[in-house]
């Protein structure tokens, strides 16, 4: 027999998603649009893609410059942060350029990034990469700078030198921060592929929006596109959060409904 | 021949800048614990308690004087003498296990599984090896603690108000179960709290400290043997004792 939450976790969404569909269909036929496609039309436009190849290469296309761009984030923005949080000097030093660069959204760095990078893979790489590096830098520093002090000084009376510390206090203490900003990073990386793909290559789900609209108005194309990204976003961010319900983090996410 | 004191404490004197002002916080205490002591330190909110706590622990330093442990003057923190803090000092991303052999890292996997295992048992925490912290009640949160740092096979443990954070039948049975771990294990406490009946049950010595700047007022000593009978009039008289030193009636 379902339980309760069963349902709610699962009807409830699905019958939500059904009843949008619904009502998606039925307005396009009583406002009888003939630019606006329908959700048949839309499904039909999908196995279009399907059938030209073209669904799986764009879509892989954009989920790999998006692991290249976090990936790169991840790797320099983790350490980045975590020794920012650390030394209060650095932080002092680097801070007021990394606030004052963290407001600038990614896409205004587009067009030094077509300068420096012609219309290559590399433009892209680095829009996803200046979209995730300040999220998850943020985060990382917080997360040490909040470490309790009573944990540092109980590390430090077990006789653990700095870098043991920083391993084996520092680091599991601000994890969860730091999840959370890895999250939120990945978010930000999904939103900055689909732009920068409209206009610095010519592959990728951004490219197969602005493609279908240029050539012959496909708005069946476009809204299938749209859903698709969608649809992986959701993925994305199922994932992050499954990171956020290992044991060693659970204590972090208390007091937060799942 | 008496033996040197484990703890020596000459002349200690804390003062904290804060903007404009000083604040004076401890003024020349001196105390000795011997070995195997178990010293009360009994003080009103604010007198400086957990100062000197820190400051004998080697996490703080003194404004003047000094600390002495086995004749040798106390530079910094030092796994032989741990700080137990009320129960919130366990890692919340570490299990039972993972907590009690935390500062076990210099040791062999077959002797630190052994050691997990005796101090998980000692303190009652059987059965939860595999738990996580926020699974736990305060009272097996602060059994953790005292494992972890019993782990380490220290000889003087800091306890500051270690069960002030606890319901008071927990309270309760936490203080029987350190006096017989304490039997089990024989080391030099300090435990700073400011509940008086705490300090008649558990301490040898009783150091009563005045309000702030922190002098030792006096130190009464607790001539009971275990178990300690909390009706007797022995018992009473040195309660009473140390409410009217605190400066507190005997009525509510
Ligand atoms: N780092 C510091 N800087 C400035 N003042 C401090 C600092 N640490 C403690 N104090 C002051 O020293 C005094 C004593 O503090 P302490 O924590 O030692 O008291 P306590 O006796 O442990 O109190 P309680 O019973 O409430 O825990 C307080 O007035 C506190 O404000
Ligand atoms: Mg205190």
């Amino acid at each position: 027999m379902p339980t309760r939450s069963d349902v709610e976790r699962v009807l409830l969404p699905l019958g939500t998603a059904a009843l949008a569909i619904v009502a998606w269909s039925l307005a396009v036929r009583l406002t009888h649009t003939t630019v606006f496609p329908s959700p048949l039309k839309v499904a039909a436009g999908l196995r279009e893609l399907a059938a030209r190849g073209v669904l799986w290469r764009y879509t892989g296309d954009s989920l790999r410059r998006v692991a290249t761009g976090y990936s790169l984030a991840l790797v320099l923005g983790v350490p980045a942060g975590l020794a920012l949080g650390w030394i209060p000097a650095l932080a002092s030093a680097f801070n007021p350029v990394i606030q004052m660069a963290r407001p600038i959204s990614p896409l205004a760095w587009m067009p030094l990034a077509i300068l420096w990078f012609g219309v290559s893979e590399a433009a892209p790489d680095l829009l996803i990469f200046l979209g995730a590096f300040f999220p998850i830098v943020v985060a990382s520093m917080n997360g040490v700078r909040s470490v309790p002090a009573m944990y540092l000084q109980a590390g430090r009376n077990f006789g653990l030198s700095t870098p043991r510390l920083l391993a084996r206090v520092v680091f599991p203490a601000a994890l969860p921060q730091i999840l959370v900003g890895l999250r939120i990073a990945l978010g930000i990386a999904w939103l900055v592929v689909v732009a920068a793909e409209m206009i610095a290559v010519d592959s990728g789900l951004g490219y197969l929006i602005i493609d279908s609209r240029n050539a012959g108005k496909r708005y069946d194309l476009v809204v299938a596109g749209m859903l698709l990204i969608g649809a992986i976003g959701l993925v994305l961010d199922v994932v992050a959060r499954r990171l956020e319900r290992l044991r060693s983090v659970r204590w972090g996410f208390q007091g937060e409904t799942a | 021949m008496t033996p040197p004191p484990k703890v020596s404490i000459r002349g200690l004197s804390m003062r904290f800048p804060t903007d404009g002002s000083v604040i004076e916080v401890l003024s020349s205490i001196d105390l000795e614990v011997k070995d195997g002591e178990l010293v009360c330190i009994l003080g009103p909110s604010g007198c400086g308690k957990s100062t000197l706590l820190n400051i004998v622990g080697g996490f703080l330093k003194a404004t003047s004087g000094a600390v002495l442990i086995d004749e040798q003057e106390v530079a910094g923190p030092d796994p032989r003498r741990i700080f137990v803090f009320q129960e919130r000092g366990v890692f919340p991303w570490l299990t039972v296990e993972g907590n009690v052999g935390f500062g076990l890292f210099r040791l062999g996997a077959a002797e630190r599984a052994e050691r997990i295992a005796y101090y998980v048992k000692l303190v009652g925490l059987s059965g939860f090896e595999n738990a996580y912290p926020q699974e736990l009640s305060g009272g097996m949160k602060q059994r953790l603690e005292v494992a972890r740092a019993l782990a380490v096979n220290p000889d003087v443990l800091f306890l500051d108000e270690p069960f002030g954070a606890l319901d008071s039948i927990t309270r309760l049975v936490m203080r029987s179960e350190l006096l017989r771990i304490r039997r089990a294990e024989k080391k030099t406490i300090l435990f700073v709290t400011h509940d008086i009946d705490e300090s008649v049950q558990l301490a040898d010595r009783v150091v009563v400290m005045s309000t702030r700047p922190a002098t030792i007022r006096r130190i009464v000593e607790i001539d009971m043997s275990h178990p300690r009978d909390l009706s007797s009039p022995r018992y009473i008289a040195l309660r009473d004792l140390l409410l009217g030193e605190i400066g507190l009636a005997h009525k509510i």
